[in-house]
């Protein structure tokens, strides 16, 4: 078992149809690929009452039909796996490039993540491109990944109210994370810019482009580009 | 041989949508699986037809719509009481029904609950994605082109009886009376409870909320006692369930719902029974609503408990 401290990993159950999976508090590689290495279990070694698996940062909720598996023995399939995580081994990351228009009429807050930071807008593309993000997971809207690290003179406070809806291929900034709006959908977080890439299409199998544990770079390109 | 039969819709009420129970094994993908508001409904519905407990039908929220059925067909009304009349004349719910090619049904503003699903021999027919016919509104995934019945929509299903004729069933009173009762809503608790006081905790089993008019499929929003005194501490994004009680800086708990995001950052206080999820389903907007929290294996037992009386030979009665 990898422990990452005494009180983890710890199984709690979350409602009478879910169990939590805790790998540790706070975001971490470490806990993120105990993630992944849980996730991958759950994946090759199914029950059949498993209804959903919601990976996080350092944690998987797994919910299940109780009709299907008792409660008692559900719980007992997660430890079995969960004492089994270092038999996983994690492949190398896939790394995966995204176009990324910073344009202002499509990176409405551009302007007020550059004045937050005392930064100017082109400090703010070069920055957001320097380095290569880790897709932690897919979360929150169809696939939404939830990137990290996002350079900490990046950080902006959200919206104190969201925006009802917010354009497909929106790159944002919540706080010190960043992600990615693959579908239209409300949002509070500040945005930077638009990519042309569909990153989610629901005819497809996989339907989403990014996968946990993926590698994500971004490659700033100029309106023209992005309209064709 | 398979006949293929149709209705149309004529007027689309206030939301009405093809669901059936829901999209599963896409959580990580993003994707909460929608699907039926009030699933018991749903079942006893389909099970007046003889289809398949979650095949799927048009789900109406609040005020019913108006089809025109294209051919003869079963179909059965199942969930709250929006006045349903075929051609003018009064039909009952929870029974099944013989329309005739041509007939008009219509519904209008429910004297019950937030939702009626209306079942078809043989299920609506869509293109299924990622393995369902559910429609998620707030995703626009699903159902017909991922949006709601609109006027002109024509839908499809395949009828298992070549003739609409068969057993005429209705649902038992003394089935209905148990799954509809009108008590507090179980619920277990929340995987953050233990950041919230005794105290708080006990503010949620012993006062009214009153469910907000933002209310809807992603989740009822309740106002009441705040809920929120003390509670700062940042929580690290992690994955929700259906029925989640969370609670929002500013107090006002919010049940996650069938179409809820599949993560979240806030807090949960406790998480509805699944035997009381369907009640949900039939909470209109000012609908005063009370909590009583029980173990999981209390909850364990009512599911158990609900699910024998929904099994077809303990709810069903056969008409001659």
């Amino acid at each position: 078992m990898l422990s990452t401290g005494p009180l983890f990993p710890r199984i709690q159950q979350a409602s009478d149809h879910s169990f939590m999976v805790f790998f540790g508090e706070g975001i971490s590689r470490l806990h993120h690929r105990n993630v992944v290495r849980l996730f991958r279990l759950l994946r090759l070694q199914p029950n059949r009452a498993t209804r959903n698996l919601h990976p996080a940062y350092s944690s998987v909720l797994i919910s299940f039909n109780p009709l299907l598996t008792h409660p008692n023995d559900f719980r007992a399939y997660v430890h079995e796996l969960v004492e089994r995580l270092d038999m996983v081994e994690l492949s190398a990351p896939r790394v995966i490039e995204i176009p990324v228009c910073y344009d202002r009429s499509l990176g409405q807050d551009l302007e007020f993540v550059a004045h937050h930071n005392g930064l100017t807008i082109e400090d703010v593309v070069r920055y957001h491109c320097s380095v290569e993000y880790l897709v932690y997971f897919i979360g929150f809207s169809p696939g939404f990944p939830y990137l990290g690290e996002l350079p900490s003179n990046l950080a902006s406070p959200r919206l104190s109210s969201p925006r009802l809806s917010v354009p497909a291929g929106s790159v944002a900034i919540g706080g010190s994370q960043t992600g990615i709006y693959s579908v239209s959908s409300p949002g509070g977080w500040r945005i930077i810019g638009r990519t042309p890439m569909k990153l989610f299409n629901p005819d497809l199998d996989p339907p989403s482009v990014l996968e946990m544990g993926d590698l994500v770079r971004f490659r700033p390109i100029a309106l023209t580009e992005y309209q064709q | 041989m398979a006949r293929i039969c149709s209705l149309s819709v004529i007027s689309p009420g206030f939301l009405s949508t093809v669901q059936d129970f829901g999209r599963f094994h896409c959580a990580h993908w993003g994707i909460s699986p929608a699907g039926a508001a009030d699933p018991v409904a749903l079942r006893l519905g389909n099970s007046l037809l003889g289809n398949p407990p979650g095949a799927p039908a048009i789900e109406m929220t609040l005020t019913g719509g108006s089809f025109r059925f294209d051919s003869d067909l079963s179909i059965a009304l199942a969930g709250s009481d929006f006045g349903p009349t075929l051609d003018s004349t009064v039909i009952p719910i929870w029974q099944t029904i013989f329309v005739k090619s041509g007939q008009v049904l219509r519904c209008g503003p429910t004297k019950s609950g937030a939702r009626c699903y209306l079942c078809v021999d043989g299920g609506i027919n869509v293109s299924p994605i990622l393995s369902s016919s559910s429609t998620h509104v707030l995703n626009s995934l699903g159902g017909i082109g991922g949006r709601p019945l609109i006027a002109g929509d024509v839908l499809g299903c395949a009828p298992h009886h070549i003739l609409p004729h068969g057993n005429l069933l209705t649902v038992k009173e003394s089935a209905l009376r148990p799954l509809y009762r009108c008590g507090a809503f179980r619920i277990t608790p929340g995987l953050q409870s233990d950041l919230f006081s005794l105290d708080t905790r006990a503010l949620l089993s012993s006062s009214p909320y009153i469910v907000k008019e933002e209310s809807n499929r992603m989740g009822l929003r309740l106002s009441g006692p705040s809920l929120g005194s003390g509670i700062i501490k940042e929580m690290t994004t992690e994955g929700v369930s259906l029925g989640a009680v969370q609670v929002p800086p500013d107090g006002q708990p919010i049940v996650l719902f069938v179409e809820h995001p599949t993560t979240g950052g806030y807090p949960k206080i406790a998480n509805v029974a699944l035997a009381d999820i369907h009640r949900l389903g039939q909470c209109r907007p000012r609908d005063t609503i009370r909590f009583q929290f029980v173990t999981h294996e209390e909850a364990f037992f009512l599911l158990t408990k609900q699910e024998r009386l929904l099994a077809p030979d303990q709810c069903l009665l056969s008409t001659p």
